[in-house]
């Protein structure tokens, strides 16, 4: 019974990463209603940035705490930069457009990102460096390393920082004006493309701390991992109601929990016949039950549903 | 689409250059060209089967792939030694068709009353799960052979005549690439054809009410549900017929010809090309096969030339060339290449869906 | 057969709520087969929402309404089209990329059968069936006043036209209710004339019409009885020169949007 509490641990953060990244999607889509596809990829972005700084610094001989931190803040700025530049050339110019084209660019951008990225850091997986040692913790029979409880509470101080921002600052509000009704904050003084440059680099900034926390908690980076773990951070944020904050955070911890049970239990319960190589297929069936029996999320989406 | 009588001689000759193609490429770029050329008809049937679900339904299905991989899987178990079946060709492929019906209308079933960007990504799971599936599939009972997959599949034959041996016919050698290109050719008209009639139908107007306004078609009297789903099981047959041939074609199939990379490659063909216009559809299949083919053979060359070596993969240079295509042509042209001429914005305008569903909730309010 | 009611619409104790508002709270009322009935009442006083309940958009809370002798509690929209009830929409919704003849003809749809096999194989019958639907599309094109080539876009017929195209919509479905929402809102005082004229000759062609309308005049003209709602409830119903002088409704008026 040791593998429940050591799956809850895993899933748990597993669950922080998703809930990281699914904001990314959910903020968007919650302002421009539409999927950022390319979102996965700034997070191998972030990772990969995050991985040629921290070599550089650390082959330099800086102290490893100020390597992370100094590789940490580049890959946020990168990945500011990178989300800023997604918005202006996939979605600004095709606001008015059919529905599909900015979806197609999306795509666009993230096959030109993963291509990029081969080109630049090639195929082959590399090592993320840790300067720390990195120590294991026993935690009621299940063994927590130091990055996983550093994954954890940061995600947690993430997410309570992007809910104080959202609902205390002045941009949150126009933010959520503009999710509201994006004429009527405009017609308010709302400048819409400010805030949603805005919405676009915030997303990228949690994406690169999320792609720092995997590589960190894996201790590998490849420039194909941004695409499954977009495709189900995405999922958790329709697991916890698209648009919806506070969905997308509950949304990651429940999918990740769901994955690592799952796989940790699925051989048991199917008689050996399916094992945990199954463990992608959980987020995807956990995501049709969703919407099937619950088509709104968990915590209800924040577009109006119509009756 | 009507012909009339001035357009017949113009018809003659495209049928004509249609069939004569096939050499015409052989002799110009090479018998490898003619391959591709059949893998291009594949991928138009594909992209038009998708095209009734996106274009005319309005309905974004992003794991159209899976009922592609159905077709290609159920020919490939029952046509190979992988269980030592030979099934005949005009089972397999009817049942493999089936087969991604039964898959369409089951997925959609419970799912087609989703909002649009619901049904994006549940599709897209479906997709997942059918290849994850393929993919393990081997153990502890083998039955698709994993990620390895399965070959020696039966090449196509009808009744002896084997499509994948040289027949001689009025003393030209047809190869098998020269035959597989009109057999797919014939399978590619009869979707086109299947796709005319119905685009021009009473069901075909159906479809185009619910992409136009799905409450407003619903409140005249169509049965939303069920005409949503007869686009979804229609879409699927045929990506399950063009599966069954693309096994038979390729004599192997494996897990990762089915990823989600694949459907998207499928939509954009549709999209890009011009969503609901079958001609511009058909543009978008030729120009996502041929592009890219041709880049993988120039690039590697072009580069010795200028810089005497090679300096970027030329596989990711293509993908990234692909990337950058698809971001240029949407920007410039948002439509697609080629929009049917009626309907230039085929889906509605974001504005106007956010609009629209405000509506629902206060059709008073404006 | 038996002989058909004389009532054509009857909904009693009719309730839907959003949230804690009340929409329309236990409105009673019948339309009778053969006349043109009024609905008005100040803006929000729940008009279009109870022809969402009647069309099947929403699903009422409380009470039930029954239509043509069949009772109905909650129902899909499109077998209340199937049954005889069909509308028109306050803020056009047309489909937009389509021609004017297609939208008519998509109408027709609810009235006829030919599925994939006719539309492959072109047999007879379904050949036959195209063809009159084009035709009584053509027809009602006629019959409501478009005159444009039959291969506009909706989306670039006129205001008026658009109005009217929704309506020659509606007729094809061969309603026996056609349920009108607002449908002279915009219109100059010559096109409210012609859409006068128009909606009496649907009613002498045996439709029975339900109209929301803001114009007084209209309906004052048109109307044979009139119910008047307001906050949800209704208030007055009557010949429209009672409802007229009845002081809840001039209080209902005044209070609301003088
Ligand atoms: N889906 C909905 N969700 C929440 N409130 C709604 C919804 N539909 C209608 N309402 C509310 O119900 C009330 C009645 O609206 P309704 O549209 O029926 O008014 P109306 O009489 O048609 O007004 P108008 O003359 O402006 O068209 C309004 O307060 C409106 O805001
Ligand atoms: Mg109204």
């Amino acid at each position: 019974m040791d593998i429940l509490f050591q799956q809850i641990v895993n899933g748990l953060v597993q669950g922080s990463v998703y809930a990281l990244v699914a904001l990314g999607y959910t903020m968007v889509y919650g302002i421009l209603g539409l999927i950022n596809f390319a979102h996965g990829e700034v997070v191998m972005v972030g990772a990969m940035v995050a991985l040629t700084v921290l070599q550089i610094l650390l082959a330099a001989a800086l102290s490893s705490v100020l390597a992370v931190l100094c590789s940490l803040m580049v890959a946020v700025a990168a990945c500011m930069a990178l989300g800023y530049g997604i918005e202006r050339v996939a979605y600004r110019p095709l606001r008015n457009a059919p529905r599909l084209a900015p979806l197609i660019t999306a795509i666009g951008v993230s096959i030109v990102l993963q291509n990029l990225a081969m080109m630049i850091w090639g195929r082959e997986y590399h090592a993320f460096p840790m300067p720390f040692s990195n120590g294991l913790h026993e935690l009621g029979g299940a063994i927590i390393t130091d990055v996983q409880i550093a994954i954890v509470l940061i995600a947690l101080l993430m997410m309570a920082g992007l809910m104080l921002l959202i609902h205390r600052s002045r941009f949150g509000r126009s933010m959520r004006a503009v999710a509201e009704n994006p004429s009527a904050a405009a017609l308010m003084g709302v400048d819409i493309n400010r805030v949603i440059s805005a919405t676009f680099m915030l997303g990228s900034a949690l994406a690169a701390v999320a792609g720092f926390m995997v590589s960190a908690n894996y201790g590998i980076v490849h420039y194909y991992m941004g695409f499954m773990l977009g495709l189900k951070a995405f999922t958790a944020a329709v697991l916890g109601g698209i648009g919806n904050l506070r969905g997308a955070m509950l949304g990651g911890v429940v999918l990740g929990l769901i994955e690592s049970l799952g796989a940790g239990y699925i051989g048991d319960l199917s008689g050996g016949f399916f094992g945990s190589n199954y463990q992608d297929v959980f987020a995807f069936f956990v995501l049709i039950a969703v919407l099937v029996f619950r088509p709104s999320g968990l915590l209800g989406e924040r577009v109006a549903e119509r009756a | 689409m009507k012909f009339n009588h001035q357009s017949k001689p113009m018809l003659a000759a495209f049928a004509a250059a249609l069939l004569v193609l096939p050499f015409i490429i052989d002799s110009l770029l090479g018998h490898g060209w003619v391959r591709i050329a059949d893998f291009a008809l594949l991928y138009i049937m594909l992209a038009l089967g998708l095209n009734i679900v996106v274009g005319y339904a309005g309905l974004l299905d992003l794991g159209y792939i899976a009922f592609f991989a159905v077709g290609a899987y159920t020919y490939a178990l029952l046509g190979s030694p992988q269980f030592g079946l030979h099934w005949p060709i005009w089972a397999v492929l009817p049942l493999g068709a089936l087969l991604a019906c039964f898959f369409g209308v089951l997925l959609g079933a419970p799912t087609l009353r989703l909002r649009g960007d619901y049904l994006a990504i549940v599709t897209l799971g479906f997709g997942e799960i059918i290849r994850i599936f393929m993919n393990n599939l081997n153990a502890p009972v083998n039955i698709t052979n994993g990620p390895q997959g399965i070959s020696s599949i039966d090449p196509l034959s009808m009744g002896g005549f084997s499509f994948s041996k040289t027949h001689e016919l009025f003393g030209v050698d047809f190869t098998a690439v020269h035959l597989h290109y009109y057999l797919f050719l014939g399978f590619t008209l009869l979707v086109i054809f299947v796709s005319l009639r119905l685009q021009h139908s009473r069901i075909g107007r159906a479809w185009m009410a619910i992409r136009e306004d799905e409450v407003a078609a619903n409140a005249m009297g169509i049965n939303t549900r069920n005409i949503k789903l007869l686009a979804f099981a229609m879409g699927a047959t045929f990506g399950g017929i063009s599966g069954g041939l693309f096994a038979g074609f390729q004599g192997f199939v494996s897990p990762e010809s089915f990823s989600l990379m694949e459907s998207v490659m499928i939509l954009c063909m549709v999209v890009l090309g011009g969503m609901g216009n079958i001609a511009g559809v058909v543009l978008g299949g030729v120009l996502l096969v041929i592009l890219p083919e041709a880049f993988r053979h120039g690039a590697g060359p072009l580069q010795q030339a200028l810089f005497g070596k090679i300096v970027v993969d030329p596989e990711s240079l293509r993908m990234l060339m692909f990337g950058l295509a698809l971001i240029l042509v949407m920007l410039w042209r948002p439509a697609g290449l080629w929009p049917s001429t009626q309907r230039r914005r085929e889906l509605m305008p974001d504005e106007t869906v956010a609009q629209q569903e405000q509506d629902t909730v206060y059709d008073a309010a404006k | 057969m038996t002989q058909p009611s004389e009532t054509l619409l009857e909904l009693s104790g009719v309730c839907k709520h959003f949230g804690g508002l009340a929409a329309l709270s236990a409105v009673s009322l019948h339309i009778k087969r053969g006349e043109i009935y009024g609905l008005i009442g100040p803006n929000g006083a729940g008009k279009t929402t109870l022809f969402n309940v009647i069309t099947g958009l929403y699903q009422l809370d409380e009470g039930t309404f029954s239509f043509d002798a069949n009772s109905y509690a909650c129902c899909k929209p499109h077998l209340l089209a199937q049954a005889g009830i069909a509308r028109t929409f306050q803020n056009i919704r047309l489909f937009a990329n389509m021609t004017a003849l297609e939208n008519v003809m998509v109408g027709r749809h609810v009235r006829t059968h030919s599925g994939i096999w006719g539309a492959l194989t072109h047999n007879r019958a379904t050949c036959a069936e195209e063809r009159a639907i084009a035709g009584r599309a053509h027809e009602l094109l006629r019959y409501v006043g478009i005159h444009r080539p039959s291969n506009t876009l909706a989306k670039n017929l006129s205001y008026g036209e658009q109005r009217r195209l929704e309506i020659a919509r509606a007729l094809a479905t061969e309603p026996k209710l056609l349920a009108l929402d607002e449908p002279v809102a915009g219109m100059n005082a010559t096109e409210t004339e012609s859409l006068k004229a128009l909606l009496q000759s649907i009613r002498n062609d045996g439709v029975t019409v339900l109209l929301i309308e803001h114009d007084v005049k209209l309906i004052m003209g048109l109307c044979d009885r009139v119910a008047v709602l307001d906050y949800g409830k209704k208030i007055a119903e009557g010949k429209p020169e009672d409802v007229r002088r009845d002081p809840a409704v001039i209080a209902a008026y005044l209070g609301g949007e003088a």
